[in-house]
């Protein structure tokens, strides 16, 4: 065989190989919203969902799902920038710094189930407070940290040098620069990576099976007070959230209507990750516009 | 120093702030060396720089006058593994010791860089940054701070009508008058310049020299520079720096009319560098 | 008029200026970060110790729970704690599902960044990140209505089985393969291509034997870590893989892992439990695993840093 035809043999190879990986991708989706959007209606978003009879909702698990989202990231945006600020700015080379990385590193990448394991063993059983949001959201924190970090040190490091110089000159302090120079010019992509995070996150399952748990007790969404059993608001309660009813119904569950309850499940859940990820897309480059911008 | 910064406006502007007609020195330098790491780039330099004029370096790039300059007000602490040994003195003090509060310092020797780098904010608040940091808070107080500062640094006939656009609006050139008015504004008593010229054009080029010999009168100004012909005329005295070594410094018109040491004659004839 | 205060007093180091927000900031990120230590290290000493109860407490013997394949825990006259039947199963689907997501990412990668790098990246990278965006137990999902019956109808066996854990994980780790593959082609010089193609050298001969071998740390690197994504993989595998103690035989039979075993009997049974606390040693396995592929991306990463 010539050189020429194997060449031409191979580009055909690669070419069908992004055509196959198209394909999973159109395949997917197209199976989830053709499947999903026959279940979805406003009683399916609304109604709570059932143990044993058909025609349950997902009610409670949308809410617990972006209640958990919300906990979770109001425990980590602030010790994950933090954390992102330490690396960028404070971090000296040496055998400490190199020390944080790999714990980074290690958070990183930990299954889930892993850091499940560890929610369930500290959140769970040693505090002694069952299975609970805030321990649901501990245990995603864990998860979530190192992405934080990470986009909060590089979107630092992206700020150009002559920003800090600048203000340094002038006799601000660091950390002054860092609050009102260095930070808002970070900005942007510490959102943008924040809410790709946020993504993630909500389509957790595993880290969530053993710390929030599987079920959800009876909500009465007039019920503000965060302290009282039946309010959504009160973060001492289980919830099972969207990813973990769609296992939970497919593997444990009893009701006769799996599929409709999953796939519309399904179909909610990855619109709510793709507008996380279009949403990220948009805010930043409207926000880097507006920064950018000459009036 | 926030006393001394709310004080200051009642002062006549016009006027220069220190009325000494005798060249006094403003810093003194006592065999200055500067590492990075292993490397030395500064080799034990000694010189004065005197109050109310313009001192320019000069030299080939990589002959460590970047490198002093910016230890005058520690903009070297930023790199890892730099340090200095021997002494700068300002006001008494070896403003290299360990004991100096670099922040206050910078106050008074503020510092203008080769590329224009003003805050991606407003032109008024790349002004207004630093002074309400130094605990202005005053909205009439900022106002008339940040009319005079451009008015010294002769922008504010061009932006008085947008100060609150973006500081990106303004070409290179204003740009770069605009980061000498945020550093006087903080009314610095030393003002270092990192060929602050070079990367504009010819015309913004004239308007940053102009201002620089119309700033002297208040300040007292080193600047970096690669342009001979910059040096000559707007300083008053010149040093030549050769391989982190100082070798030759006196006034401008000496150096560059009858320089004592055969390098200096070298370079500025354009021999080399 | 002039500066009031004198030198030393506006110069020098004072302890207001020690105790400013200079001070309230820095202690701030400093306590971030070791939050971050701190959690990294309570993780490896709380399942560090929990794993090895049911060696040290239960007395579970180390070696046939790593050796014997007869998982039987809740007979009560005669428990057995082998657990490798799981090992196995967790290492199969790892192997197998990086056997057909490696040439496909990498594939995938080189699509982008040489076969057609002008609109091929433009259009794959937005599906690639589509990819990432699925919560694992849609996959599961999806594999377990669709693949699962597909399986059983057209292969044969129960559908639950080796082959359906392996096709979903491989779809699953697709996206952070072709991620990390494409970072490593496109970041190679392009020095290297003029070269090869200088000399004569087909598209596909510099491919094969220029670009590929110059990013092989790296392309090295993107397969681990796709690797332990799938080998930490719970839930979707779970969905699939059909969750019986033995041995499997071919493909199509059903099998487990560690991380499913795990999901399916951590919930019921009770905490403390020998069986209990055999759950955690495997959770100990999984995380020296993860440690264990840290360490090999680093070993790559070293390789890299020489060339």
């Amino acid at each position: 065989m010539n050189s020429r035809t194997a060449d031409r043999i191979a580009t055909g190879v690669f070419i069908a190989i992004a055509i196959i990986i198209t394909a999973i991708l159109a395949g997917l989706f197209f199976y989830i919203f053709v499947n999903g959007f026959k279940y979805i209606s406003f009683d399916f978003l609304t109604t709570p969902s059932s143990n044993v009879r058909a025609g349950g909702g997902i009610r409670d698990q949308l809410f617990n799902s972006f209640y958990i989202l919300f906990i979770t990231m109001l425990i980590t945006v602030p010790i994950g920038v933090g954390g992102g600020i330490y690396m960028a700015e404070y971090a000296k080379p040496g055998k400490v710094t190199d020390f944080i990385r790999t714990c980074i590193e290690v958070l990183s990448s930990l299954p889930s189930i892993v850091i499940g394991m560890f929610g369930l063993l500290v959140f769970v059983n040693t505090t002694g407070w069952g299975y609970t949001i805030l321990g649901g959201a501990l245990a995603l924190t864990v998860f979530n940290l190192p992405t934080i970090v990470r986009t909060t040190e590089d979107a630092i490091r992206a700020v150009p040098r002559d920003l800090k110089e600048a203000s340094l000159a002038l006799g601000i302090t660091h950390w002054h620069t860092i609050k009102t120079v260095i930070l808002p010019a970070a900005f942007p992509s510490i959102l943008t990576g924040a809410i790709l995070a946020a993504g993630r996150v909500f389509g957790e399952a595993a880290a969530l099976l053993f710390t929030a748990g599987l079920s959800t007790p009876r909500l009465d969404y007039a019920n503000w007070n965060p302290f009282s059993d039946q309010s959504p608001l009160n973060i001492f309660r289980p919830a099972e959230t969207l990813a973990v009813h769609i296992w939970s119904v497919n593997t444990q569950g009893l009701i006769p209507d799996v599929e409709a309850v999953s796939s519309g499940s399904a179909a909610v859940l990855v619109i709510s990750v793709l507008i996380f990820n279009l949403a990220a897309r948009w805010i930043g480059s409207m926000i880097h516009k507006r920064i950018t911008a000459t009036k | 120093m926030v006393t001394a910064l709310k004080e200051r406006t009642t002062m006549d502007v016009t006027a220069p702030s220190h009325h000494n007609d005798r060249l006094e020195s403003i810093l003194s330098v006592n065999n200055l060396q500067i590492f990075y790491g292993e490397k030395r780039a500064v080799n034990g330099i000694s010189m004065e720089i005197e109050k109310n004029s313009v001192t320019a370096l000069i030299g080939p790039s990589g002959c460590g006058k970047s490198t002093f300059l910016r230890s005058i007000n520690r903009m070297n602490d930023l790199i890892p593994g730099s340090y200095a040994k021997g002494e700068i003195i300002y006001e008494g003090l070896n403003i290299l010791a360990e004991d100096i509060n670099v922040t206050a310092l910078r106050k008074e020797i503020g510092m203008v860089f080769q590329k224009p780098n003003p805050f991606p904010k407003s032109i008024y608040e790349n002004i207004t940054h630093a002074l309400k940091f130094a605990g202005i808070k005053k909205k009439s107080k900022l106002d008339e701070i940040v009319e005079e500062s451009l008015r010294n640094a002769a922008l504010w006939d061009e932006v008085k009508d947008r100060l609150h656009s973006s500081a990106y609006s303004l070409s290179g050139g204003q740009q770069q008058r605009l980061c000498i008015a945020r550093t006087i504004a903080m009314k610095p008593n030393v003002i270092l310049l990192d060929e602050p010229a070079s990367a504009l054009d010819p015309i913004s080029n004239a308007k940053v020299e102009d201002l620089i010999v119309d700033l002297k009168k208040d300040y007292s100004i080193v600047i970096v520079t690669h342009n001979m012909q910059q040096a000559s005329r707007i300083s008053d005295k010149t040093a030549f720096f050769l391989n982190g070594d100082l070798i030759e410094y006196d006034r401008t018109e000496k150096i560059f009319t009858n320089p004592s040491v055969e390098k200096t004659e070298e370079y500025i004839s354009g021999r080399f560098g | 008029m002039e500066k009031l205060l004198s030198a030393q007093e506006r110069l020098l180091k004072s302890k207001r200026s020690r105790l400013g927000g200079e001070f309230r900031g820095k202690f701030f990120v400093i306590l971030c970060a070791v939050i971050m230590i701190s959690a990294a290290i309570a993780i490896t000493i709380f399942l560090g110790t929990k794993g090895l109860q049911s060696f040290t407490k239960n007395g579970v013997s180390i070696l046939e729970f790593l050796t014997s394949t007869k998982w039987n825990p809740t007979d009560k006259a005669n428990p057995a704690y082998g657990v490798l039947p799981f090992i196995f199963g967790s290492f199969a689907v790892t192997f197998l599902a990086a056997l057909i997501a490696a040439p496909l990412g990498i594939g995938g990668a080189i699509f982008m960044t040489e076969i057609a790098p002008s609109w091929g990246r433009k259009v794959l990278q937005p599906i690639v990140e589509l990819l990432v965006g699925i919560p694992s137990v849609v996959y599961g999902f999806i594999g377990l209505t669709v693949l699962v019956p597909f399986i059983r109808e057209n292969v044969g066996g129960l559908g639950f089985s080796l082959l359906s854990g392996m096709i979903v994980l491989a779809i699953m780790i697709l996206p952070t393969i072709t991620t990390i593959a494409t970072d490593a082609m496109s970041s190679l010089p392009n020095h290297l291509r003029e070269g090869s193609y200088a000399l004569g050298a087909t598209r596909w001969q510099t491919i094969r034997k220029v670009l590929v071998p110059a990013a092989l740390p790296s392309l090295l690197t993107a397969i681990i870590l796709g690797m332990a994504r799938a080998f930490g993989e719970a839930l979707a595998v779970q969905m699939v893989i059909g969750n019986v103690r033995d041995l499997p035989n071919s493909i199509l039979d059903a099998s487990a892992t560690l991380t499913t075993i795990i999901t399916l009997n951590m919930g019921h049974t009770t905490y403390g439990s020998v069986e209990n606390n055999t759950l955690w040693s495997m959770g100990l396995i999984l995380l020296i695993m993860s440690f264990a592929f840290i360490l090999l991306i680093r070993y790559l990463s070293s390789r890299r840093k020489l060339r």
